[in-house]
C-alpha cells in the first residue's frame, strides 16, 4: 500500500480552507498530479501531490496537525 | 512609571533585539514563547521564560489572554509586542493598559486611527501630508470620472469605491481610454460589490518606496530621517537602505518634516514609520500608511543616526520624554540591510526550515548581524522565514554596497538554504548601484533569470 509522505516539516491540512471539503475522501480516484493536501511551512502553503495513481484510502496525519518531513500523510491503494 | 520587568511577546531576531535593549537599560526580561520555541536564543538570553501555548501562533503569540496571563504570572510591568503578531492590535494594546501594564508602543486609539486606511488618509491630509491625488469621494458617471481624471492628471486608476483586492481596477492613459473603460469598471464593481460607484486615483508609474522613522513621547515628535525600501518581492522588503538615494536636500527635508508633523498631530508615543510612494519623475511623495510599531529594517536608521530606537521606545513607554530634539539628530554615512531568509531563491523561494550545522559571521567595524541563531539550532517551520538581518555602515552608498558584498562572502550558515545568493547577486547589480530601481524592478529581474545567470557565473 503506497504512502504519500510530507516533503517538508510544517502543518498539514486536508482541505484548501477551513470551510472547504477535504481534497480527497476514502474511495476517491487518485491521479499522480492530484493535490491531496497542503503543508504550511513558514507561512507558505505547499501543495502535496499524490505522485501515484490508485484509490484514496484515507488520511494518516490529522488535519491542522504538525508533521515532519517524511511523515506519512495519506494512503493510496 | 519606570519599567522594571519587561515581557517580550514575540520571537526570533526581534525578541533578541528587544532583550539586548532592555538589558542596556538595566530592565529584567521575561521571554514569552510557544512550545515549539522553547530552545530559541531569546529564551536562553532572557532572565526568565514562560510558555504561552502550543506551536500555532493563534494559540500562543496571538493569544491575548495567554500573553496577559504570562505577564501577570511573572510580575512583568510592561509588554513589548515587537513587529507582526499583536504589535498593531488595538484591542491588545487596550487590554494591556487596562491590566495596569505599560504597552511599548502608541495608545490603542492611535493604533486604531492609523490602522484604518480612510481615517489615516484624512489624518494625513489634516496634518498637511501629501496623499495620492484622487477624486473627491465616489464618482457615478463617465463625465464626473473624466473631470476628476483631468484634475489629478493622466494616467489614472479606476477603482471600485466599495472594493478591495484589486477587482474592478482599470488603468486609463487618456480621455478616450477612460470613456471606454469607465462603464466596464462600473459594471464589474456592480457585479463584485453590488455598488457601481468608482474612485479615480492618480497612477504613479514605477514608484519608489521611501519611509520615515519617527519617535514621539505623546507631546513632542521627531523624525530620524528616511529609508529606501524599493526592492520588494511579493510586497516583502528584501534590501533596505538609509537614506534614500538621489533625493535633493529640500525634498528630503519636506518629506521627513511631514512625517514628524503627522506623528505630532496624533500625539504619537513610541517608534513609528510613515510610508510614502515617491515618484522619481516628478520628485513628489505621497503618504501611503503609518506603521505603529518598530519595523524589521530599523537597524539601518540606527546605524546612520546612532540612536538605539528600541531602547528609546522602551524609555518612552516607561514615561520618559524624548531624549533628543530634532536638531540633535543627524545622518552620518550610509547603511544597508539585507534580509537573510530560510528560503531557496533558486527554487521559487521555497521555505527551508533546516538545522543550522555551522555558522560563520562577518566581523569588523560597521558590520552587524541581528539574528537568533546558534549552531545546532533547528529552525521551526511554524513561523516566518526570517533568520537574520545583515547590516553594514560606510561613509558613502558605494562603499556600503562594497562592504555588503564582502560581508556576504564572509557569512556562512551551514546546512540551510538561504537568500544569501540573491543578495550577493544584487550587490553586484549595476542598476542597483546606479539607483535605477523602484518597487516594480525586482520581480521582473528575477523572472528574467538574472539570479540563475549570476549564480552560474559565480
Amino acid at each position: 500500500m503506497p504512502d504519500i509522505q510530507s516533503p517538508l516539516p510544517g502543518t498539514f491540512y486536508h482541505a484548501p480552507s477551513p470551510e472547504s471539503e477535504p481534497f480527497k475522501k476514502a474511495g476517491d480516484a487518485v491521479a499522480p498530479e492530484d493535490t491531496i493536501g497542503l503543508v504550511e511551512v513558514m507561512k507558505t502553503f505547499i501543495e502535496v501531490k499524490a505522485e501515484i495513481s490508485g484509490t484514496f484510502d484515507g488520511f494518516v496525519a490529522g488535519n491542522a496537525e504538525p508533521v515532519q518531513a517524511g511523515d506519512v500523510l495519506a494512503k493510496v491503494t | 512609571m519606570a519599567i522594571r520587568k519587561l515581557l517580550v511577546a514575540n520571537r526570533g531576531e526581534i525578541a533578541v533585539r528587544i532583550i539586548r535593549a532592555a538589558q542596556s537599560l538595566g530592565i529584567r526580561t521575561v521571554q514569552a514563547h510557544s512550545e515549539a520555541d522553547a530552545d530559541m536564543l531569546a529564551v536562553r538570553m532572557a532572565d526568565e521564560a514562560v510558555c504561552v501555548g502550543p506551536a500555532p501562533a493563534a494559540q500562543s503569540y496571538l493569544s491575548v489572554p495567554a500573553i496577559l496571563a504570562a505577564a501577570e504570572d511573572t510580575g512583568a510591568d510592561a509588554i513589548h509586542p515587537g513587529y507582526g503578531f499583536l504589535s498593531e492590535n488595538a484591542g491588545f494594546a487596550r487590554a494591556v493598559a487596562e491590566a495596569g501594564l505599560a504597552f511599548v508602543g502608541p495608545a490603542a486609539d492611535t493604533i486604531e486611527r492609523m490602522g484604518d486606511k480612510a481615517r489615516a488618509r484624512e489624518t494625513a491630509i489634516a496634518a498637511g501630508v501629501p496623499v495620492v491625488p484622487g477624486s473627491a469621494g465616489r464618482v457615478e458617471d463617465a463625465a464626473t470620472a473624466l473631470a476628476a481624471a483631468q484634475e489629478v492628471g493622466f494616467p489614472v486608476l479606476l477603482k471600485a469605491a466599495a472594493g478591495g483586492g484589486g477587482r474592478g481596477i482599470r488603468i486609463a492613459h487618456d480621455a478616450d481610454e477612460l470613456a471606454q473603460l469607465a462603464p466596464q469598471a462600473r459594471s464589474e464593481a456592480q457585479a463584485a460589490f453590488g455598488d457601481g460607484g468608482l474612485y479615480v486615483e492618480k497612477l504613479i508609474l514605477n514608484p519608489r518606496h521611501i519611509e520615515v522613522q519617527v519617535l514621539g513621547d505623546g507631546t513632542q515628535a521627531v523624525h530620524c530621517y528616511e529609508r529606501e525600501c524599493s526592492l520588494q518581492r511579493r510586497r516583502q522588503k528584501v534590501w533596505e537602505e538609509a537614506g534614500a538615494f538621489g533625493l535633493d536636500a529640500q525634498t528630503r527635508e519636506a518629506l521627513c518634516k511631514s512625517a514628524a508633523d503627522l506623528a505630532r498631530s496624533v500625539g504619537y508615543s513610541g517608534a513609528g514609520t510613515v510610508e510614502y510612494l515617491y515618484d522619481d519623475a516628478s520628485g513628489a511623495f505621497y503618504f501611503i500608511e503609518m506603521n505603529t510599531r518598530i519595523q524589521v529594517e530599523h537597524p539601518v536608521t540606527e546605524m546612520v543616526t546612532g540612536i538605539d530606537l528600541v531602547a528609546e521606545m522602551i524609555r518612552i513607554a516607561g514615561g520618559e520624554a524624548l531624549s533628543l530634539t530634532q536638531d540633535q539628530i543627524a545622518v552620518n554615512g550610509h547603511a544597508i540591510e539585507v534580509r537573510v531568509n530560510a528560503e531557496d531563491p533558486l527554487r521559487q523561494f521555497m521555505p527551508f526550515p533546516g538545522k543550522l550545522t555551522s555558522m560563520r559571521l562577518p566581523e569588523g567595524e560597521g558590520v552587524r548581524f541581528d539574528h537568533f541563531l546558534y549552531e545546532g539550532y533547528q529552525i521551526p517551520p511554524f513561523y516566518d522565514s526570517l533568520l537574520g538581518k545583515l547590516i553594514v555602515h560606510a561613509p558613502s552608498r558605494g562603499a556600503a554596497i562594497d562592504k555588503m558584498a564582502s560581508a556576504l562572502e564572509a557569512l556562512e550558515l551551514g546546512g540551510l538554504r538561504t537568500t544569501i545568493p540573491l543578495h550577493k547577486a544584487l550587490a553586484a547589480e549595476a542598476d542597483l548601484r546606479a539607483g535605477r530601481v523602484h518597487t516594480q524592478w525586482l520581480e521582473p529581474w528575477l523572472e528574467a533569470g538574472n539570479l540563475t545567470a549570476a549564480t552560474e557565473e559565480a
